[in-house]
């Protein structure tokens, strides 16, 4: 396939949407590169799948600019961006077999049909569905009806795939399967994905950036590692899984770095560009267990609260004199022997795991 | 009490009134077709040999073939406005609905019979403005009949078209429209296809409720368009050749159960597709 010279890019200038009192969306400002796989991700209610819907032209922003390719788009009706769709339960057309959906879009441009004929059967092979070609999409499975939804939407080759939460329905181990198939068909097919989920391991996984909205704004946009490793605020630091936040005092930073105080110890994080910062965040899983002061980095006395077995993991609550609670989420084979509830331990991590916040 | 044992009881005499005022009179009509005037099938070998009949027979299937496909089309229309139309078209759809369900069909008839007659309001107006200098024969032959029967089927064929139309996923033709498809297009290839359970469902209970129509014939018809209810009647009551009048009521009830059937087993068929 020759997508990629295809795939466009979609830049929106402070997009708004209101609807009546209620603002839905406001002053979202983004590009989403040629070729990128961007997620839109957030709390329900936060505005990800209205702003979705603004791209795909079946909403319109009450404010704000958006471009294709840097061409005004901001008033083309949905039917004239025609842009790749797969909806939240798929919207196949159910009188039709898997063939003729796929077929539709191709239907619409008038191509003609040894077209058609050569594109269906190529991309029905290239979602994993042969066979099933003359079947309805009552007589398939979920994540078969999922493929017919991808099928779809990329046979036409559009700039653009759009998708809402297109997994939602479907059960985790197929979720993962589905998940690596689209992974794939971004990278055969080149087009620009944007792709909404309330999901952050969905997110994680599958995207090149991440764009994390909450009560209609737009709080981030980076790659996965930075919005999970350096968020740029705390409700984005608490939304992509758990989190130790700890109050520091006389917090001050310099060209190195910056740290405070945190119940009589001094802790440092690497990266101190944040002005105003009253807080040291660090993630449960880079926080290791030790039973004296290491003699390096970051530590803070606590006692275990209790544990919790996951298997491969095993997550310790751990609370300090203080009263502060903190999570570490270490290896099971790292858990030393015997630690009853009750015991005193050092929870310790180096300054460049830790951030400001 | 177990839960068959109350079950019969509160159905219980339901079955026994429409045993009481269906089965057992339809039992005494099947009787009579096979003992009047004298035991044997001789009145069916009469009923389908009798050119008359038959011609009547014929033009029932005609009528109720043209009514149904007018009477459904029509209320395709005005159930695409009700179900899909803003608030005002709704409440206009309501009351053009629900307005001639109060009105006796005796009333309808005749008010067709004042519109359409060769001195009714169309041929006055149309006389008055010029158009026509000689009236048009509207009514007393099957045209009038089937504007009658259309309109006053209308309705029936609105209800099971609204619960197809209602159960279409908006989704489905958002996704039509994003891969860039018109409106022609969506509604022909997605919206009928989609409704079409709805379309067969409307098309029954038009077809067979057509098919018993007395009282519009008889009055549109002005006995020049007779159909097999009347003609029923007509050998009842007036003949009277009651033998021949229930052979031709048990014929009209075959078609009809088989009509019936062979439409389940379809809907059955497209629906396990």
């Amino acid at each position: 396939m020759q997508a990629r010279a295809k795939a466009a890019e979609i830049g929106a200038t402070g997009i708004g949407k209101d609807f009546g009192d209620f603002t839905a969306l406001a002053d979202i400002t983004l590009t989403v590169g040629r070729g990128e796989f961007v997620t839109l991700l957030g709390p329900s209610g936060s505005g990800k799948t209205t702003f979705l819907m603004i791209l795909s032209g079946f909403e319109a922003p009450t404010a704000g600019r958006l471009t294709l390719d840097g061409r005004d788009m901001t008033r083309t009706p949905a039917e004239e961006r025609a842009f790749g769709m797969v909806f939240q339960g798929y919207a196949l057309f159910p009188h039709m077999t898997v063939e003729e959906n796929i077929a539709f879009p191709l239907r619409v441009q008038k191509r003609t049909s040894a077209d058609i004929g050569r594109r269906v059967a190529e991309i029905v092979e290239m979602v994993g569905l042969g066979g099933h070609g003359h079947k309805r999409p009552a007589g398939l499975s979920g994540g078969q009806q999922q493929r017919v939804a991808l099928a779809r939407a990329l046979v036409y080759e559009p700039p653009v795939l759009l998708l809402d939460e297109p997994f939602s329905a479907l059960d985790k181990n197929l979720r993962g399967q589905m998940q690596e198939e689209m992974r794939r068909l971004h990278r055969e097919t080149g087009t620009t994905f944007v792709f909404v989920t309330h999901d952050q391991s969905e997110a994680l996984a599958l995207s090149t950036r991440i764009a994390i909205f909450e009560k209609g704004r737009l709080q981030q946009l980076d790659a996965p590692r930075v919005v999970y490793e350096r968020p740029a605020n705390r409700f984005v630091a608490e939304f992509l899984g758990e989190i130790n936040i700890l109050p520091l005092s006389g917090v001050s930073a310099d060209g190195a770095g910056g740290g405070g105080q945190f119940e009589g110890q001094t802790l440092r994080a690497d990266a101190a560009d944040r002005a105003g910062a009253t807080s040291l965040a660090v993630r449960p899983e880079y926080m290791r267990l030790h039973l004296a002061r290491p003699g390096t980095g970051n530590a803070v006395a606590a006692r275990i609260d209790h544990t919790t077995y996951l298997g491969a993991e095993t997550r310790l609550a751990l609370r300090t004199p203080g009263g502060a609670d903190l999570i570490l989420l270490l290896p099971t084979a790292e858990i030393p022997a015997g630690l009853e509830p009750g015991a005193p331990v050092w929870a310790a991590w180096p300054e460049t795991r830790g951030f400001l916040l | 009490m177990s839960q068959p044992s109350r079950f019969l009881l509160l159905v219980g005499p339901l079955l026994l009134f429409l045993a009481a005022t269906y089965l057992v009179p339809f039992l005494g009509v099947m009787r009579w077709s096979v003992t009047l005037p004298e035991p044997g099938l001789g009145q069916y070998k009469a009923a389908l040999g009798d050119p008359l009949v038959l011609t009547v027979f014929w033009r029932t299937l005609r009528i109720c073939a043209v009514v149904t496909v007018a009477a459904v089309a029509a209320a395709y229309v005005i159930t695409l406005l009700w179900v899909r139309g803003g608030p005002v078209q709704r409440l206009i759809v309501e009351l053009c609905i629900l307005i001639p369900f109060w009105i006796s069909v005796l009333t309808r008839a005749f008010g067709w019979l004042a519109l359409l007659s060769n001195k009714g309001l169309i041929n006055g107006w149309l006389q008055a403005l010029g158009i026509l200098s000689e009236p048009l024969t509207l009514v007393r032959n099957e045209f009038g009949v089937i504007v009658g029967m259309t309109h006053f089927l209308i309705p029936f064929a609105v209800f099971p078209l609204a619960s197809a139309m209602r159960s279409v996923d908006e989704r489905v033709l958002m996704a039509a429209r994003g891969m860039g498809a018109g409106r022609a297009r969506i509604f022909w290839q997605v919206f009928v296809p989609m409704t079409k359970p709805g379309i067969l469902g409307a098309g029954l209970v038009v077809f067979v409720f057509a098919l018993g129509f007395f009282v519009t014939p008889a009055i549109l018809g002005g006995g020049r368009s007779v159909m097999v209810a009347e003609l029923i009647y007509l050998r009842i009551f007036q003949s009277p050749d009651w033998g021949l009048g229930a052979a031709i009521s048990v014929i009209l009830m075959l078609a009809v159960g088989i009509l019936l059937a062979a439409m389940m087993r379809q809907v059955r068929q497209g629906a396990s597709k």
